[in-house]
């Protein structure tokens, strides 16, 4: 009762204002009610006498708890108050959490890898390391795969990324020469992977590698990354070694190389680039692609080939050590 | 980096571009061509993250062959430079393709154009543009040296001034370079401009 006495008297305070305002819907908006232009002080008043308005009006429906001590509507306000948990964490911003997530995954792709088009076919070469960061996780891992008989791919960056999208581009090929009654060309493979790499751009992929085969135009070999980027070409080297092993690369390369020759350059820049690089080594595999597909022409470990390019030369000696003589 | 220029003659339009395919600090490929032919009288010159470059430009020529299939006459260049920028501008605000266009062509009746259009969807109808470090050199002198109704010979002239000077002034300089031109006969290369050549390997 009082409190709308109260109400009552307020309203009386303030005759100019006709009585349709009062009562008019809370939602409405002020411009919607007056027509005339108001000067800013009178606009700020009339404002200031709304939200009035509309907290006196609202006073009989609040709860009782506003009406007593705050302490108390705290404690209320926590008994009352609905379940509620911590977001999980991450949650809060999904495009950074994201964006960390691929940051902690990503490895620079360290590895060597190399291949090259001369006269006699492809020669694709790789080393045969996995790191991660400063530990060595393997020696022994087989970077070219064989994606059918006719066609090499080489891994470099994520193993498992790697290895299932080769795998699958092999199916792809198969499916291919199934429903066409003939091989799918190494253009059309790597088109292929190139097309799928680009459909998952910005996920995190790390990819770069390079498809090596012999199709009818003869010998074919493009570079393809994660990026998107598929480039036709005659030489390339993929991976953290990679600077070092075109250096030998493009010093020993002629296109009219003997299978052999070729051999031994694809085996020497990968040693070189190994020499350097901490993150290549183990074992040298190299692979010819030749008319009538692929052939594996030598595995050898690193360390080995080192002593066998360096021997060991008996250092002389410049003071030699003597007792002393008994005194 | 890789440079696009361009300008537009007496009857004939010219595009121009580096063709190095580089990824950090190593050089994958001297020999890349970035203008794209993409039909008889129009000449796309790209210059963007080599994914996007390549997918983008195949998806234009596609489509405007595709046009030409449906409707037995072919896009005008002033049409293709909307249809570019139009794709462009749609998928701008969902994954924006990093790709920056000099788009070339010959109408009958209208002549030659030239259409600059920015990885943001920008165009403008030019005469002499050019995209990439290498504008930095180029711009300047095409406004100097830029008059309209050039010659081809002239115009050669203009376009190797500009490679020199971007190979003088320009650090990272892109070795080779590889010139269209588009006119009435049609669209074709005119020529290259190689310091290093890549040994070619002769198919047994």
């Amino acid at each position: 009762m009082l409190l709308l006495l109260f109400r009552l008297s307020f309203l009386s305070f303030f005759p100019s204002l006709s009585l349709s305002q009062h009562f008019a819907p809370t939602g409405t908006k002020p411009h919607q009610r007056i027509s005339v232009s108001l000067n800013f002080k009178q606009r700020k008043q009339r404002e200031e006498k709304r939200r009035m308005m509309m907290k006196l009006d609202t006073s009989g429906l609040e709860s009782f708890s506003a009406a007593v001590p705050s302490a108390m509507a705290a404690a209320e306000d926590q008994l009352f108050a609905p379940p509620s948990f911590d977001l999980p964490a991450g949650c809060a911003d999904f495009d950074k959490f994201q964006m960390e997530a691929k940051q902690t995954l990503k490895h620079a792709k360290g590895t060597t890898t190399l291949a090259f088009i001369f006269n006699q076919g492809v020669i694709v070469a790789a080393d045969s390391r996995a790191s991660m960061g400063g530990y060595i996780s393997s020696q022994s891992v087989k970077k070219i795969i064989e994606i059918n008989p006719y066609m090499l791919g080489t891994m470099a960056g994520g193993a498992a990324d790697c290895q299932f999208w080769h795998r699958n581009l092999g199916i792809k090929c198969r499916l291919h020469e199934l429903a066409n009654k003939r091989r799918i060309s190494v253009t059309g493979a790597s088109k292929l992977l190139a097309n799928i790499l680009y459909s998952y751009r910005g996920m995190g992929l790390s990819i770069g590698t390079m498809i090596a085969g012999w199709d009818e135009k003869g010998p074919g070999l493009y570079y393809v990354d994660s990026e998107g980027g598929r480039l036709k070409g005659n030489r390339f080297s993929v991976g953290s070694g990679s600077p070092y092993a075109y250096g030998v690369l493009d010093n020993g390369y002629r296109p009219d190389m003997t299978v052999d020759e070729a051999h031994e350059l694809a085996r020497r820049a990968i040693y070189h680039a190994t020499f350097r690089d901490g993150a290549s080594g183990g074992v040298v595999s190299v692979y010819h692609v030749g008319p009538n597909g692929w052939k594996k022409l030598s595995g050898d470990d690193v360390s080995e080939l080192h002593y066998k390019y360096y021997p060991v030369q008996p250092t002389p000696v410049e003071h030699e050590m003597v007792d002393a003589p008994p005194a | 980096m890789e440079c696009v220029f361009g300008l537009v003659g007496k009857g004939f339009a010219i595009v121009a571009a580096d063709t190095s395919a580089v990824n950090s600090i190593l050089v994958h490929k001297s020999n890349e061509d970035k203008v794209m032919v993409l039909d008889s009288h129009k000449l796309l010159g790209a210059s963007g993250e080599p994914g996007d470059r390549v997918q983008f430009t195949e998806y234009i020529q596609k489509n405007v062959h595709l046009y030409q299939f449906r409707n037995g006459i072919p896009l005008t260049t002033a049409a293709t430079a909307n249809f570019t920028r139009g794709e462009l501008a749609t998928a701008l605000r969902k994954n924006p393709y990093s790709v920056n266009i000099l788009l070339a062509g010959y109408d009958k009746g209208v002549g030659p154009s030239m259409y600059y259009i920015d990885y943001i969807a920008t165009m403008h109808k030019i005469e002499k543009g050019a995209f990439g470090y290498g504008s930095y050199f180029c711009l300047s002198m095409m406004d100097r040296l830029y008059h309209p109704d050039m010659s081809i010979e002239e115009a050669i002239e203009l376009i190797d001034k500009c490679i020199i000077e971007i190979r003088t002034r320009l650090v990272v300089a892109p070795p080779n370079f590889v010139i269209k031109i588009v006119d009435q006969d049609g669209a074709r290369e005119y020529a290259w401009r190689e310091s290093i050549k890549s040994p070619d390997v002769s198919m047994a």
